[in-house]
């Protein structure tokens, strides 16, 4: 095995210039009325997307990265509710469309692919008519036009003999070949938005290599705008362009992935990247590894009873009593590197302790 | 910081002692029925001829993608699945073919942890029962040293003894597998089976959790045989490791070695898998193409024939042989 070598942070393509934005979603709020009491599970994220962008969003369970992803959708379900904020979607907020608009949206301009391809294919449905569904019904295509299209499509996304996979079930394919014929579906429409909901956590280690290596040709090729949710900083860190970090249904962090990885602004980030094992081969100098993790100590909030202060501050080394009672305002900490914190800048006399 | 612990502790100890646990040609075999008299059309071969032995205070990673087998050598060694052929050793004694009262003593030895915290604790019994059930199906102290003993077992885990009357759902993912831990080291046992202890768990939690697992073994000498996918995870905690695929071990080494210096084609293909968290961090990033063939026919010759970029005509034929090609490495491949 080759030694790993450190190169210069990679700068996305076109990271400077603006580039034409597809998505911008504002002061999003999705709440959940539960018997328990109101979950406030995103509570006031707002970012945009360029064409062609990759943007990862990392948090923990609960940290409603996806329910983000599906109020993008339109698909939140009751008790959940989008109470506020704006989805636009080239110009058109999604927020406030009816059901049946949506529907011609969905799947067409904006798609999404999930975690466990099992669950979101339809089991008693071939491949091909799945796939083709989406294309005689966005695009008007006749069915046999549809099919074509469907093995095109299985073909892009690297299944091996595509003509005999569309009359087949879900239930025929492995997990790797399921995750393809559902990226084949989603990209079917060639819609704006992807959205990738975990892809790659029910796969094996080397099925998601192949994975996040074709979704990201497949951006390339298309040029469409890719929503990353994950809780890995591995596949964060070699698939995305710019990164957003959630605690708790907020923002607290945001930064190119470069600048998010070298220096990151909240404590809450930079527990995440201490806290997980590193093989040797992901460590910049020689020698031993950490004999003890750092640990994040505590646990996530509950959403019901946040309090009106700086969520993170009961698990925060860094906290006191100005986190304990005020809420820190979402700041540019250095040039496109945002951060919800009191003590950014204590972080990062601290320095990085990996 | 001085790598005191792990390396140096393994060698010391192979020379000492007899191994805590043995493993010799285990091999589990699922026959395959079909058919209204559900005849026998084939086997799965879960696990075939795989060997390894633990010491005292040492762990064994056993790492692998989904059914190559490992959960099946975690289950068989504790006997909730019979094994097929090969023998158990547990502190020398042969446990392979004991009947269920015979093997009651060594049911203590050794305990395990599963994967889901949610899904293993019976949601109906208080924390603290659940802690104490094995001390009472063994009928081990009274009613209050018993309670005493769940109390310091609680404590040792890092959760609180108030906590014993509260019931599994009142318990966030971490604690929840806290409380799994204590249950395992109830009855002192000497090897704990982890089933991917930490892989439900955020990584914030998994950390705690990795660090629990450390210090007890520290405290305790206890062994750990830690099955997991998480290469990262499995470096961290194990002092030797071995890599599994569709049934077989395909390398056997120290963590050390394995990592700097892995053989198997197999290995070098996992570990060039993992996504590297450090966008600095630029690697040759040659993905393994294809799938894992079905356990229920595996290709002949080297399993891994299918995939590997170094195949040679031999391994389609010949089932290569774990060996060791230099001290304290094995590895099972023609080309080494």
């Amino acid at each position: 095995m080759t030694a790993p070598q450190a190169l210069p942070a990679r700068a996305p393509a076109g990271r400077n210039e603006p580039r034409e934005r597809v998505l911008e979603v504002d002061n999003l709020q999705t709440y959940f009325y539960t018997r328990g009491g109101l979950v406030k599970a995103v509570d006031g994220v707002s970012f945009t997307l360029g064409k062609g962008e990759t943007l990862a969003i990392v948090g923990e369970s609960g940290c409603g990265k996806s329910v983000t992803s599906l109020s993008l959708m339109r698909l939140v379900s009751e008790p959940g509710r989008i109470v506020g904020g704006s989805v636009v979607l080239d110009g058109q907020d999604l927020v406030g469309l009816d059901e049946s608009t949506m529907r011609t949206i969905r799947g067409n301009q904006i798609s999404m692919i999930f975690q466990e391809p099992m669950t979101s294919l339809n089991p008693v449905m071939t491949i091909g008519r799945q796939i083709g569904e989406a294309l005689t019904l966005h695009q008007g295509m006749s069915q046999k036009a549809a099919l074509r299209r469907a093995v095109e499509m299985l073909q892009l996304v690297g299944i091996p003999e595509p003509a005999q996979r569309i009359k087949e079930y879900p239930h025929q394919l492995s997990g790797g070949m399921r995750q393809r014929a559902m990226i084949a579906m989603a990209l079917a429409c060639n819609p704006k938005v992807l959205i990738a909901d975990e892809p790659t956590s029910a796969l094996d280690v080397t099925i998601q290599a192949q994975i996040l290596e074709l979704i990201n040709k497949l951006q390339r090729e298309f040029g469409t705008a890719l929503i990353l949710i994950t809780h890995d900083l591995g596949v964060v860190a070699e698939t995305a362009e710019r990164v957003i970090v959630m605690y708790a249904g907020r923002k607290v962090e945001e930064a190119s992935v470069g600048d998010l990885f070298e220096h990151p602004m909240h404590p809450y980030t930079r527990g995440l990247m201490n806290s997980i094992p590193r093989l040797a081969l992901m460590r910049r100098e020689a020698g031993p590894a950490v004999e003890r993790l750092q640990e994040i100590p505590g646990i996530v909030p509950a959403l019901t009873n946040l309090p009106q202060a700086c969520t993170f501050a009961p698990r925060c080394a860094f906290a006191d009593d100005k986190c304990r009672g005020q809420f820190p305002p979402y700041e540019e900490k250095a040039p496109a590197h945002w951060a919800a914190c009191w003590h950014s800048d204590r972080l990062t006399e601290a320095g990085d302790a990996r | 910081m001085p790598d005191s612990g792990p390396d140096n502790l393994s060698d010391s100890l192979h020379a000492a002692a007899p191994p805590v646990l043995e493993v010799q040609g285990l091999s589990k075999h699922f026959p395959v029925r079909k058919g209204l008299l559900r005849r026998t059309v084939g086997h799965v071969y879960a696990v075939d001829d795989v060997s390894f032995s633990i010491g005292t205070g040492e762990t064994l990673g056993l790492v692998g993608e989904s059914g190559c087998g490992k959960t099946t050598v975690g289950r068989t060694i504790m006997r909730l699945i019979e094994p097929t052929a090969g023998a158990i050793r547990l502190d020398g004694h042969d446990v392979t073919s004991l009947g269920k009262v015979e093997m009651r003593p060594f049911r203590r030895q050794m305990q395990i942890i599963f994967q889901d915290p949610f899904s293993s604790l019976n949601p109906r019994k208080r924390a603290g029962d659940i802690v104490g059930e094995p001390l009472q199906v063994h009928g081990l102290l009274t009613r209050a040293e018993r309670r005493e003993r769940v109390a310091d077992l609680f404590e040792r885990v890092g959760l609180r003894r108030a906590q014993m009357d509260n019931f599994p759902h009142q318990f966030s993912g971490g604690q929840r597998q806290r409380i799994g831990v204590a249950r395992a080291l109830a009855l002192n046992p000497k090897l704990i089976i982890g089933d991917e202890p930490v892989s439900a768990l955020d990584v914030s939690i998994q950390a705690q959790v990795i660090n629990l697992l450390m210090d007890l073994q520290r405290e305790l000498k206890l062994s750990y045989l830690f099955i997991s996918h998480n290469l990262a995870v499995v470096e961290h905690i194990s002092h030797r490791i071995a890599v599994m695929y569709l049934g077989r071990i395909v390398e056997y080494t120290d963590k050390v070695t394995l990592f700097t210096r892995p053989l198997h084609p197999y290995t070098e293909a996992l570990l060039a898998a993992v996504p590297v968290p450090d966008p600095k961090i630029k690697r040759d990033k040659r993905v393994v193409q294809g799938d894992v063939p079905s356990p229920l026919k595996p290709p002949p010759g080297c399993r891994f024939h299918t995939r590997c970029r170094y195949v040679v005509a031999r391994c389609k034929e010949e089932v290569p042989a774990l060996r060791e090609v230099e001290p304290g490495h094995h590895v099972a491949c023609h080309l080494r």
